[in-house]
């Protein structure tokens, strides 16, 4: 029997609740920042690229981009307060 | 590392709970009106008075404030109003600008000193103007396309037959229910991760100053302030797409082909 199985055999169910919250809220908040992560990396990547080669339409694709970022944001945040729901409530 | 660090010098690292970092003690106690509700009033005051001083001028060139308000009201045009919508916003710029103003004062608190609490992280100020904006959107496309707003949103004819049930349960879903939340959330949770970002930097910065760590506030009490600068510039966008949101769902609903 391992160390760690030892150990929890002396935690109570309120203790185990809380560690496993704990482990759950991490998770929460890195697996929702992967993927927001590479859309805005993406989004502004060819947002830059298109400004490059047309200087003059600059302000209506930055516009478009806070925009696009905005809406890929969402989901990142949404595992930002499922990890703060899990911690704190 | 550092952290334990401090640890075993004896100073201790106790982060506040989320309680301490929200929770103010009400200003006026048997309403309940605390340092939020102070924000959230000030926030309507403040560009009210800005306004009406600037409305005031009657001379051809704006001087003083009226530069502020007309840059304003300027930036509303030109960077929301009509890039999201088109010249047929403009009946919507009102709105709009009053959407912008009070989630800029609503957030700006985070950095002011005696403050230091955006109001728009407790959900109750995000959740009402999105919902203000929910019920525009939705009566704007009620009013310029009849009942066959909703019709189009449940049964969208650009898309095979087969499909419409599916897709038209989605797009019901997404566009009445998920659109406010998520709206309220990304303003809601953006200020909140800020204010945390700045609580976690100050009390690092309280726990390293002791003996030889006072060396590590270059990067505690360097990090609150190059944070505290971000935290201005968020507080803009933030407001700037909130608004941008706003603008692009009504014009959703006043162009329901794009």
């Amino acid at each position: 029997m391992s160390i760690a199985v030892l150990a929890a055999e002396a935690l109570t169910g309120d203790e185990v609740k809380a560690a496993a919250a704990a482990e759950g809220a991490g998770f929460a908040y890195g697996l929702a920042a992967i993927g927001p992560g590479i859309g805005i990396g993406y989004l502004v990547g060819q947002a830059v690229q298109a400004m490059a080669r047309q200087p003059e339409s600059a302000g209506q694709v930055q516009t478009t981009m806070f925009l696009g970022v905005a809406f890929t944001e969402a989901l990142a945040l949404i595992g930002f307060v499922v990890f703060i729901l899990l911690k704190f409530a | 590392m550092l952290l334990l660090a401090a640890e075993s010098e004896g100073g201790g690292l106790a982060f506040p709970s989320l309680d301490q970092l929200i929770n103010w003690t009400p200003i006026i106690e048997s309403i309940g009106f605390d340092k939020i509700a102070l924000t959230h009033v000030l926030s309507v005051i403040i560009p009210a008075i800005v306004f009406f001083l600037a409305a005031q001028q009657k001379s051809l060139v704006p001087t003083g404030i009226r530069t502020v308000a007309e840059s304003v009201v300027e930036f509303v045009e030109k960077q929301i109003v009509l890039p999201a919508i088109g010249p047929d916003g403009l009946p919507y710029l009102p709105l709009l600008l009053s959407f912008f103003l009070f989630v800029f004062f609503g957030n700006i608190t985070e950095v002011i000193p005696f403050f230091q609490m955006p109001a728009n992280a407790r959900m109750g100020g995000p959740v009402v103007i999105a919902l203000i904006a929910w019920a525009m959107f939705i009566s704007v496309g009620v009013k310029h396309n009849g009942l066959s707003y909703f019709k189009d949103i449940a049964w969208p004819s650009s898309v095979p037959l087969a499909l419409r049930p599916l897709v038209g349960a989605i797009e019901l879903l997404s566009t009445f229910i998920l659109r406010p939340f998520s709206h309220a959330v990304r303003l809601f949770a953006n200020m909140l991760a800020g204010h945390i970002l700045l609580v976690t930097f100050a009390v690092l910065s309280i726990t390293v100053a002791s003996g030889w760590m006072y060396v590590l506030e270059v990067f505690t009490f360097g990090g609150l302030i190059a944070f505290t600068a971000f935290e201005v510039f968020v507080s803009l966008i933030q407001a700037f797409v909130f608004t941008i949101i706003a603008a692009v769902y009504i014009g959703g609903a006043l162009h329901p082909a794009h």
